[in-house]
């Protein structure tokens, strides 16, 4: 009976950020046009986008591989794995046991990694120019991530998600630095990882200056949906993940009652909703950088990470 | 053995008014003119064809004079300018596509405005049909190691103009670029030809959208200097008004764009909405947004009214209210400048070899302003300032774009408060002989050259529009070089050159 309860809390959460993927795409777009006193689309367009790909036929360059076809489902299903062990809320996921932040990480890299195969596939100098940039952000952005990842776990004492909220919610965590830095360097991260301005436009036009879309740019119809959707499920995991390390408040314990679990759903929503306001707010105040500083950028995680991890043995070791 | 220069000897006084002398020159003198502008001792400032005869414009700026040489009776060849003077290239390429007169020794053989797609060849000169296949274009070969090439257009994610760019790269490096234009030809100046004075007007505002004020003012000044017209005073305020309007609306558009090809929408919300009063505005005065057919030969064809006067008044004091709010959001943006600041660098010699006009040529030490170099009515009554810099990159091009715009809010002030009264009209007389005539204009991109040649009946025998983009275009491929292709967006951003204007 208690394996049923979890399977139904893991397939609503898989559910969930299915559901909520796209419309936070939307508050974020919604949120930039009405900053740039435009009227903006609707909240809910991002649903007809990925409906409206699904309908249409597919267009295939004459030499795009197997490797072509495949990769969008590859990318899609990676990142909706991902998605579903991030606790959002309620901890203490049927599947979260059986894979930690470390095992996300790898998720989402090895999704990056198809998509940058996928780009160079048909052999346009965009795909190229875009797997090349995509794959350098990657080379930054992913050992910031470890980084963070091992000062979180040392501060949890876990890697495990759902404990490290649970560690979070308990009086034994309290203000640290390191936690601020690894707080900054997830953002950071989250930036890169995200493609959002400074370090990529989601929403340019200028083929020269793009990295992700550059190398999704011969994607069509219902494999262009798979992408996109993608990308709005690893924006809304990459706002889980910060909510439930930084502000686990309102998440559901693991057995809870009905009513915690819909008050974790409602403070989960407000946590998402504060996110996507406040990238809006971050993207249109700042311009973007140059490629080659986005490697500083990143560095920057990098260190604050490496000073985080360090800063723990310091502390420890009084 | 006499100098060039000598030919170059007509004062904006006296072209203005009455028809444009041309000097008639042998070989010799045709390559001492090259030698001349090769040294540095002149401006090109177009060259182009008639029949058997290839016409070149100079521009002398120590003294701000200028002059028309010819070389008359060639029979398919002239002495190559372009192998001399590298700005004179792909103008020179040009005659061969359109009037098929081949530059001797040129350094470049390649057709440039001619893609094989017409049906016809020559269509200037010999016209000829032929359906002859397209023929592959040899781009210019780069050697190095790790090299990779990045085609781009003509076909744009965003909706631009259409231009092919071949970059050759080394990773992100840009270790050349170069362009190819022509896919926006629409053959003005092949339609020109035969037409009345009024279909010359048409065309001359259809060549490039956004300066179709100044390229329509330039095509007027031809007429009336050809048929020696005076122009009522009351017209030519509002000319000036025209202008300095389309100035205006182009620089804000282009601000707002430059910071958007560097992410940074908000400036592009804020001066389009600038952007878009000062149209909304030229609509309420004139009629039409972009004051299409409102320069005519001999005047304008809309009166500015009493209300007009308000309206434009009001839209003065609202742009210099909220565009300083701009200027300091854009000097305080960190990020923004990081961007703008030292990219896309353009040297000074560059500028001043191609005579390069406007913010392309003044961000780069080019002190060079056709309303007060080469003044015409009313430009010399009113007072102005030439803004100019010499560190040349995209910030530089940001920066005379602003001052551009304090500027022109200050003449259209100007224009407002000693709009003379009287009519805006005179009537074009019918000279009953063949008569030539130039005309000189400073649209937002710089020194529009318009010339005329009108046969006895009073029809266009030929009339040659020369965009200040044929010397723009060149230079960006220079700017470019060891930039970032990602930079690029940006730079071209900054040029903002015609393509419509170019291909004519």
């Amino acid at each position: 009976m208690e394996l049923i309860a979890d399977l139904a809390v893991q397939g609503v959460q898989m559910a969930l950020v299915l559901l909520l993927a796209p419309l936070l795409t939307g508050l974020v777009r919604k949120v930039k046009a009405r900053l740039t006193r435009r009227q903006g689309p609707s909240l809910i367009q991002p649903y007809r986008d990925l409906l409206r790909l699904l309908k249409k036929e597919a267009v295939l360059a004459h030499n795009a591989s197997w490797l072509f076809r495949v990769t969008p489902y590859l990318v899609f299903a990676a990142t909706w794995v991902a998605a579903a062990l991030v606790p959002t809320f309620a901890t203490g996921l049927h599947f979260s046991w059986s894979a930690d932040l470390i095992a996300i990480t790898a998720l989402l890299a090895s999704a990056r990694f198809f998509l940058a195969l996928a780009g160079m596939d048909v052999g346009t100098s965009f795909g190229g120019i875009g797997s090349s940039r995509e794959v350098m952000i990657a080379s930054l952005a992913e050992p910031a991530m470890i980084m963070i990842t091992f000062t979180i776990a040392l501060i949890a004492g876990s890697s495990q998600l759902s404990t490290i909220a649970a560690f979070m919610l308990s009086p034994e965590a309290g203000l640290s630095v390191s936690l601020g830095l690894a707080l900054i360097a997830l953002v950071i991260v989250a930036i890169a990882e995200n493609a959002r301005i400074p370090v990529d436009n989601p929403a340019t036009h200028l083929e020269l200056t793009m990295v992700h879309e550059a190398m999704v740019l011969e994607y069509s119809s219902r494999h262009l949906a798979m992408i996109e959707f993608a990308a709005s499920l690893k924006l809304l995991l990459y706002l889980s993940l910060i909510a439930c390390i930084f502000v686990p408040w309102g998440l559901a314990g693991h057995g809870a009652g009905l009513g915690a679990y819909a008050f974790g759903i409602v403070t989960y929503l407000a946590k998402l909703a504060i996110g996507g306001v406040l990238i809006a707010v971050f993207e249109t105040s700042i311009a973007k950088m140059r490629v080659f500083r986005v490697p500083e950028f990143l560095g920057g995680a990098f260190m604050l990470g490496l000073l985080a991890s360090l800063l723990l043995f310091v502390v420890q070791s009084q | 053995m006499t100098s060039i220069l000598v030919h170059v000897d007509q004062l904006p006084t006296a072209f203005r008014t009455a028809p444009m002398p041309r000097h008639r020159v042998d070989a010799r003198q045709w390559n001492q003119a090259g030698e001349a502008l090769a040294a540095g001792e002149l401006t090109l400032l177009g060259l182009w064809a008639h029949g058997a005869t290839v016409h070149m414009a100079l521009l002398d700026q120590a003294a701000n004079r200028i002059g028309i040489v010819s070389l008359g009776n060639r029979r398919g060849s002239f002495p190559s300018i372009g192998r001399l003077h590298a700005p004179a290239i792909r103008l020179e390429r040009t005659i061969a596509d359109m009037s098929g007169l081949e530059p001797e020794d040129a350094p470049d053989s390649r057709p440039w405005l001619d893609h094989g797609r017409w049906g016809v060849s020559h269509p200037l000169g010999k016209l000829e049909t032929s359906w002859a296949k397209a023929k592959p274009y040899p781009f210019l070969p780069v050697e190095g190691e790790s090299l990779h090439q990045i085609p781009v257009g003509p076909v744009h994610a965003g909706i631009i103009e259409p231009g092919h760019f071949r970059f050759t790269a080394q990773g992100e490096t840009v270790v050349r670029l170069e362009a190819r234009l022509g896919y926006v030809h629409k053959g003005i100046e092949k339609l020109i030809q035969g037409g009345d004075l009024e279909r010359g007007m048409t065309l001359a505002g259809r060549t490039s959208g956004d300066s179709t004020v100044a390229c329509q003012w330039a095509y007027a000044q031809a007429v009336e200097a050809a048929l020696a017209v005076k122009v009522p005073a009351r017209a030519l305020y509002i000319r000036a008004i025209m202008a300095e309007l389309e100035r205006l609306a182009n620089h804000l558009g282009d601000f707002g764009a430059i910071c958007n090809d560097a992410a940074f929408a908000m400036m592009l919300a804020q001066a389009g909405v600038l952007r878009e009063n000062v149209l909304r505005a030229a609509d309420t005065c004139f009629g039409h947004r972009f004051m299409r057919d409102c320069v005519v030969p001999g005047g304008v064809s809309r009166d500015l009214t009493a209300e007009g006067v308000a309206t434009l008044q009001a839209l003065v004091a609202a742009i210099r209210e909220r565009f300083p709010k701009l200027v300091a959001l854009y000097d305080n943006t960190a990020s923004l400048l990081d961007r703008t600041v030292a990219t896309g660098y353009l040297k000074p010699e560059l500028a001043r070899q191609f005579g390069a006009g406007g913010f392309v040529g003044r961000a780069s030490g080019r002190d060079f302003d056709v309303r007060r170099n080469l003044a015409y009515a009313p430009y010399d009554e009113l007072a102005f300032e030439v803004p100019a810099r010499d560190d040349g990159d995209v910030n530089a091009r940001v920066w005379i774009r602003i001052e551009e715009i304090r500027q022109s809010l200050s003449l259209i002030g100007q224009c407002l408060v000693s709009l003379p009264d009287g009519p805006v009209r005179a009537e074009i007389p019918v000279a009953g002989e063949p008569r030539e005539g130039i005309g000189l204009v400073e649209g937002f991109r710089g020194d529009i050259l318009v010339w005329l040649a009108l046969d006895a009946k009073g029809r266009i025998a030929r009339c040659h529009l020369r965009d200040p983009s044929w010397f723009q275009w060149p230079l960006l491929e220079a700017v470019i070089e060891d930039n970032i292709v990602a930079d690029f967006p940006l730079c071209n951003k900054s040029f903002n050159c015609s393509y419509s204007g170019h291909d004519l």
